[in-house]
């Protein structure tokens, strides 16, 4: 099955799960969801929709990770699935 | 009802109203008669012989000090003798909570065998099940100075001061800096000797005289002694060493060279910090400062650790002021460093002392879990308002510096540290100078004095509201979260007003 995993679970961080998948499907657990729970799922949104990718079940778990880490860990898992067999 | 800093005061507590309101409370401060005893100590054989001849019931307040931190066994073993005997409603007032208490308080909060807790600063399990809301009653917190001021006034009433003590003498006496598990010196632990109803000691180490006991034989009515009180290694909690964190120490460098661009750090200057890294890394820098320019400090207070020891050691400070040892260096150099001197809980920072300790230093650099566009600081809760901690001496030590500096990480794990207003308030904002952070250092416009002085710094020096948009910039706006308005517990001030109310958390 293809999956491709980024990321750690260290504080700051987050670790991103990815697999193929019908639709969209986002799953956000964070440890600063409560203020940011929304703000990490538009930033992936926004990051699957400039890749193009409509059909990809990601799961978010967040330490704190700001933004640009969250980004960088979902292109991340995107390019290690579409390598994995 | 809500006080001047517009926090909520549930029925039955006093409202605050200013950090020095207390001022015009001198000539109203009343203590109640020191404990007289009539007759010998009792030598007693176990933790129940105890509840027997002290007559504990139901109801009853029973008192205990946090010096053997988290390695007290003493606590625990009288929650075992509360569970066997039942007894309900128990008045928990304990100097602090560590976690190695939860595993003995938690079955005994749930069952309302405890239903009341007093206390200055707690963590861990017990502070989660309390944030549930699982206490009956209402968790007070109280100041370490404030605590002494409660009990001299008898708003804190003690039945029974059980008081783990590292050796004890065959007179009765009593001291933290002998025995097998020396911890050092006993601050915390002096008001319940002296205001308690009645007082037992529990030691495992007894000699036949001990040298000018800090706890004196004419309060203590009762003796046990057991195989162990504890593990003395259990004071090492937490970080008692200079952080090697770039970020950490791009704070303490910037810090020290604000503190030596005012003008703070000359000869016969006083200061406290805090044990954290970041801290203890603001003490090296001042240390390295010191000595290059042949400075040599009146004194350095407040919980000591071997850092500090040193510096006594080569000169640096003329003496130690120290209500609690955080390592076993300290233990060691308060037995035998006459400049290494103790201090007991109202010395040190109970308001309505004759010029508490706190009342000399010019500075002292503390930390914060949150501070806010006002510089009310929250060291009691995170910014989900689960409960972390406590004062502590955070606001007695802030009230009576000279100059108070907070030192901390703009952001945590996303959370900026600077909010619009602080989930709680531990210490007001008038009693908070100056703000360190890595991207930027402000001033509490307050402290024109200051600013004045710094007209001319090349330091990032910018307005609290500038830096809290920076750190948005970094994390963006953090979503505005509801809280339950369930009251849950209380802050009170060093005065014994209350600063704030803690709200139960979530389910």
């Amino acid at each position: 099955m293809k999956i491709g995993i980024a990321g750690t679970m260290e504080s700051s961080d987050a670790l991103i799960t990815v697999r193929p998948s019908e639709k969209i499907n986002i799953k956000v657990e964070s440890t600063v969801f409560d203020y940011f729970g929304e703000q990490i799922k538009k930033t992936i949104l926004d990051t699957l929709n400039e890749l193009n990718i409509a059909n990809i079940d990601v799961l978010c778990q967040d330490k704190g990770a700001l933004d640009f880490t969250i980004k960088a860990r979902l292109i991340t898992a995107i390019e290690r699935m579409k390598k994995s067999v | 009802m809500k006080n001047c800093l517009n926090r909520f005061v549930p029925e039955g507590f006093a409202s605050f109203n200013g950090s020095n309101d207390y001022k015009n409370h001198i000539s109203e401060y009343k203590k109640i008669p020191e404990k007289k005893k009539t007759s010998s100590y009792k030598t007693l054989g176990s933790i129940g012989e105890i509840f027997d001849y002290f007559n504990i019931t139901n109801g009853s307040t029973l008192s205990f000090h946090h010096h053997l931190r988290n390695g007290d066994a003493v606590l625990n073993l009288v929650c075992v003798e509360i569970k066997k005997r039942d007894l309900k409603d128990i008045h928990l007032a304990a100097s602090s909570l560590f976690p190695n208490n939860d595993l003995a308080l938690h079955d005994l909060i749930v069952n309302q065998n405890i239903t009341k807790i007093t206390t200055n600063y707690l963590n861990g399990k017990t502070a989660e099940l309390i944030g549930k809301g699982k206490l009956k009653e209402m968790l007070v917190m109280e100041t370490h100075g404030g605590r002494a001021r409660s009990i001299e006034t008898g708003e804190l009433k003690i039945d029974l001061a059980i008081i783990a003590t590292p050796c004890v003498d065959k007179d009765g006496n009593g001291t933290g800096k002998e025995g097998k598990n020396a911890c050092g010196v006993l601050g915390y632990a002096i008001p319940d000797l002296h205001y308690a109803k009645n007082v037992v000691l529990v030691s495992d180490t007894i000699k036949e005289k001990i040298e000018n006991p800090e706890l004196s034989n004419e309060y203590v009515d009762g003796l046990l002694i057991i195989d162990s009180i504890g593990d003395k290694n259990g004071i090492v909690s937490g970080t008692t060493n200079i952080t090697k964190d770039p970020v950490g120490l791009k704070i303490a460098r910037d810090a020290t060279k604000l503190l030596k661009e005012l003008g703070v750090i000359k000869n016969g200057f006083t200061m406290q910090t805090g044990a954290g890294g970041t801290s203890l890394a603001v003490a090296s820098y001042i240390k390295k400062e010191m000595i290059e320019n042949n400075i040599i400090g009146n004194f350095a207070s407040g919980g000591i650790t071997g850092y500090y020891v040193d510096m006594l050691r080569n000169g640096l400070f003329e003496k130690l002021y120290d209500v609690q040892c955080f390592d076993l260096l300290a233990v060691e150099s308060s037995l035998v460093d006459k400049n290494h001197i103790f201090m007991d809980a109202s010395m040190y920072g109970n308001p309505y002392y004759n010029n508490p300790i706190v009342n000399g230093l010019d500075l002292v650099v503390l930390g914060a879990t949150e501070i806010d566009l006002d510089y009310n600081v929250n060291v009691t809760t995170d910014s989900f308002g689960k409960i972390i901690g406590g004062s502590g001496g955070h606001s007695d030590t802030a009230n009576g510096a000279k100059i108070t500096m907070i030192t901390t990480q703009l952001i945590k794990s996303r959370i900026p540290i600077i909010k619009e207003k602080v989930t709680t308030i531990s210490t007001p904002g008038e009693d908070v100078d100056i703000l360190v952070t890595e991207r930027g250092i402000c001033i509490n416009p307050k402290r024109q004095d200051l600013l004045q002085k710094l007209e001319n710094s090349k330091l990032n020096i910018m307005k609290i509201e500038d830096l809290l948009k920076l750190s948005y910039e970094i994390t963006t706006k953090p979503a505005n979260i509801e809280r339950s308005n369930e009251v849950i517990g209380v802050v009170k001030y060093r005065d014994g007003t209350i600063i704030d109310s803690i709200y139960k958390l979530k389910e």
